[in-house]
This record gives C-alpha cells, structure tokens and sequence, in this order.
C-alpha cells in the first residue's frame, strides 16, 4: 500500500487521522497516486489539482524521500521506498502568508 | 419562539450567533472550518434548516458546504465526510460540488481585460456569495471570481454557468477591481423569478429579464471618476445593491464612490449621498419593514479604508438617499480603524428591525432596535467577510 501524508485541512475535509493508505494501480507516480486518492476521497477532488486542467495548485507541493518532486512530471516514477510503502509520499501546503 | 440566526463569515472559520426575539443574550457557535476563508454563508428563505457556505483557500481552492440542520453538521453536498468510494449502485458523482467550470461551449468568450488593459483568460478563483432560491431550497445561485454567475438546482452538488452574462458583448471590457473582479451581489426578483440583477466589481450592474439567459447592463447615470469615459456602459466598480423585497423596481447602490438610487429596476441611477461625510463605502442595506430607510457606513477614502475620523458610524437615511443621520450609541467614537465589507451587513425581519454587521477587527454589532443603539455580539473574532441573517420562526 502507498502512504500519504495530507496537510491538516485536507485530513479534515476527507475525514481521516494521520496517513491514508490507497492501493495503486501500475507505475506508482504523482499521477497515479492522486488519481486514487482522489477515487477514495471523492471530497479532495479540486483541492490538490485543478478540477478541469488536473494541474497542480499553485501553493500545494509533493515531497518524497525528503526530495521536494513538486516540478517532477505527474508520470514520472517515485522511488522505490514510496511505492513499496516504506516511506510515505508527502502532500505540504506551501509555506506562504496568512 | 422567534430568533435570530446571524451568520458570520471570518478569514479564518465561520461563526453561527443565535440569540432569541429580545436579541440581548447571544450564542456563539465555531469556529466552523476553521482555518478557512469563509467568503459567505446564506440560508435558504424556503427552509431556513438549509444552508450554504462558501469556504475557500489560496492553497486548497473552493469548497461548497451545505448544512441540513441550521448549521449544527456540514458535507460537501453529494460527497459527505467520511464517505469513500463512488457508489457503484446509485453511480451518484462525487467531488463535483467544488468544481465551477466556465461555459465555453455556449460562447467561447475567454478573456477580460487585466489591470494593464490586455485581455487575459477567465480562471475561477473562488464563490464570493451564494444565493439561495426564495422557494427551491436546492436551488442556489453562487457569484464567483473571476466574473461569472453559476447555478446549482441539485442542493450544491453540481453547478452550471449561466454563460448569457459573461458572453455579453461588454465582457471583454470587464476589468477587475483592486480586490479582483468578483461577482458580488445576487439579487432576485421577488415578485418575477425571471427577474435578476447582478452588479460585479469593476464592471457594473447587469439584469436578465428572461431568467438568466441574456442580460443587460444598467450603468446608466453613474459616474466613475479614473476611467476613460465616466459615463461608460461598463467599467464602474459597484460595490453593492440593495433591494426590499416589497419593491423590487426601487434599486440602492453603494460604489465605490457615491451611493446611488434607481426608481426603474435599474435603467436609471441618481445619486442620493447627500449629507453624507463620505459617499466611499462597501455595504448599503435596507430596513426590513421600511422601504425607504437605508443603512450605509462610510469609510474616509478607497486609500484609507477605515472611517473618518476614526468614528464609526453606521449613516441611516429614512428618505430614501439624500438626508443621512449618523447612528452611534455603543458604536467606537474614537480611535476606530476598522473596515466593514461589502456582504457584512445584514437585516432580520423582526420587529423593531434589527441590523448586524462585521468589522475587518473581528466585531459583529448587532442593534434591535433599528440602528438608533448598538451593541458587540462579540468583539474578537478573525476578520469579518460576511454577515448574514436568518429570521427564525
């Protein structure tokens, strides 16, 4: 299973404590991983990603195996550790004013 | 028991006040969503059980919430918390109660004009107010930014540009304002459900006629100082529209600068500031059983938003604009810095009336008897975006 980590108002929003874990289909990668969070928790659709474009927001950044991969292509693989479930894929709210 | 239910909007959370007829002892309810910009919360006049908010995030986009039991619970219409997985059964869509996606088929209309005067494409920024149907509680019209007007006739789930507003010829001149180009003010005919007025900052007042398929602009009479012809069709930055529901051809406006009054549904603006002691301001609202008296707070200038002399002062007219008298029993005298926006200021329909509105300091005043005395509900929230009430049977 993959490990998510979510920013607190996302928890809050799908209803869950601490990480989420989602089973991925094929290549695990920003892409897949998103689409089946978002398969799950129907209710972030348009949070992390554009509802129409599926491109990022502007202030949401992904982090892997203490890399920021935020510029990383949606279908580029993760490593290794994130697929296999032994690190967790990190969702942060950039860290901006307000 | 009567009550009241005031509905307070903040940039970090809502909060619910409820308080019986009498309006003296109140309960405070929140922070709802905390950590989240609240732009609005209304509740629907056919079921005052149901109710929207607008919560959105520069990090997290628009979230639509809706309330079935006068605010005490909240889900995502069609996709409540805690509920995973689509249904494969009912095949009900889930996660589309947030998605607002501009109309491109109808017109592919696809740019406005930006602050340095190029055209620049439409991109959903967030709902600005929800407009509740007056007798179809999953019916709601919501304002959002960038400019547009969007339907939901399902109780939020899933919502549809009325793109006949945004494809008026007039669009590609719509520009924003300092605080973008927000679609503000929703006001229905209460008398002809085909009847709309919408007004959006800075492009000016619209009406449809036919139900939101065509509209037209109604500018005609205002003056707005900095713009290439003061008396264009389009460009004024209008701030907000009153309406009493008993006359629905008898028009308030608060611009920018001047506050404004129409007598024939919009097709003509005189301007009614007066004895004002400064015609900027954001909210104007109407007394809930006097046509003619109107509730405006004027603020010193659009480079200093706060009242004059540090006094704030709620200015009621009960001639309908022109003659304006200063209310300030319990209201700072002194030293006050505080704004008050556009869509905080709110009437119930009790008797005396009673007016609330919200400061950018975090207080909601509240007065039962008509704005001649003032009193805080509270004084220390986050800043106040919006004010709302609900007249409880």
């Amino acid at each position: 299973m993959i490990r998510v980590v979510l920013p607190q108002h996302l928890r809050t929003l799908a209803g869950v404590d601490g990480e989420v874990a989602l089973a991925v289909d094929g290549p695990v990668t920003q892409k897949s991983i998103l689409d089946a969070l978002e398969a799950r928790y129907p209710m972030l659709r348009g949070t992390i990603r554009d509802h129409a474009t599926l491109r990022r927001r502007p202030l949401v950044r992904f982090f892997a195996c203490e890399e920021d991969v935020t510029h990383d292509t949606p279908d580029a693989p993760l490593p290794e550790a994130i697929a296999s479930g032994a690190e967790p894929f990190y969702v942060i709210g950039a860290i901006a004013g307000g | 028991m009567t009550g009241v239910r005031v509905l307070v909007g903040t940039k970090k959370g809502a909060f619910i006040l409820t308080a019986d007829g009498k309006r003296a002892s109140w309960d405070v309810s929140g922070p709802h969503f905390a950590g989240w910009e609240i732009y609005h919360m209304k509740g629907s006049p056919a079921d005052p059980n149901r109710i929207y908010a607008s919560q959105t995030s520069s990090w997290f986009g628009q979230i639509i919430q809706r309330s079935n039991d006068g605010g005490k619970t909240w889900e995502q219409p069609g996709t409540p918390s805690g509920q995973m997985e689509i249904d494969p059964i009912s095949g009900m869509p889930k996660g589309e109660s947030n998605k607002f996606a501009y109309d491109t088929a109808a017109k592919p209309l696809t740019t406005h004009q930006w602050y340095d005067g190029t055209q620049h494409p439409w991109e959903f920024a967030r709902v600005w107010h929800l407009e509740p149907s007056l007798h179809d509680p999953d019916l709601v019209y919501a304002g959002v930014e960038d400019a547009a007007l969007f339907r939901t006739t399902d109780g939020g789930r899933s919502w549809h540009e009325l793109p006949g507003l945004r494809g008026h010829e007039s669009g590609p001149r719509w520009q924003p304002g300092a605080g973008g180009m927000c679609l503000h003010t929703i006001l229905l005919d209460p008398k002809d459900p085909q009847r709309i007025f919408i007004a959006i900052s800075a492009a000016g007042a619209f009406r449809t006629e036919d139900g939101g398929e065509t509209w037209q602009p109604i500018n005609r009479g205002l003056r707005s100082q900095y713009i290439p012809d003061p008396d264009a069709e389009v460009g004024h930055c209008v701030h907000r529209i009153a309406m009493h529901p008993s006359r629905p051809n008898v028009l308030y406006m608060q611009k920018h600068w001047d506050v404004m009054r129409s007598d024939d549904g919009g097709s003509s603006w005189r301007e009614v500031s007066g004895n004002l002691p400064s015609d900027f301001g954001f909210p104007i609202d109407v007394h809930a059983h006097e046509p003619e008296t109107i509730y405006v707070v004027p603020i010193k200038s659009d480079s200093e938003h706060y009242p004059p002399e540090g006094k704030l002062r709620v200015y009621r007219s009960r001639t309908g604009g022109e003659e304006w008298e200063p209310l300030t029993k319990g209201l700072p005298q002194k030293d006050c810095y505080v704004n008050v926006l556009r869509d905080a200021m709110a009437v119930d329909s009790l008797d005396p009336c009673g007016i609330y509105f919200g400061t950018t300091g975090g207080q909601v005043y509240g007065s039962a008897d008509g704005g001649d005395s003032w009193t805080p509900i509270v004084r220390d929230l986050p800043s106040v975006l919006s004010v709302e009430v609900q007249t409880l049977p």
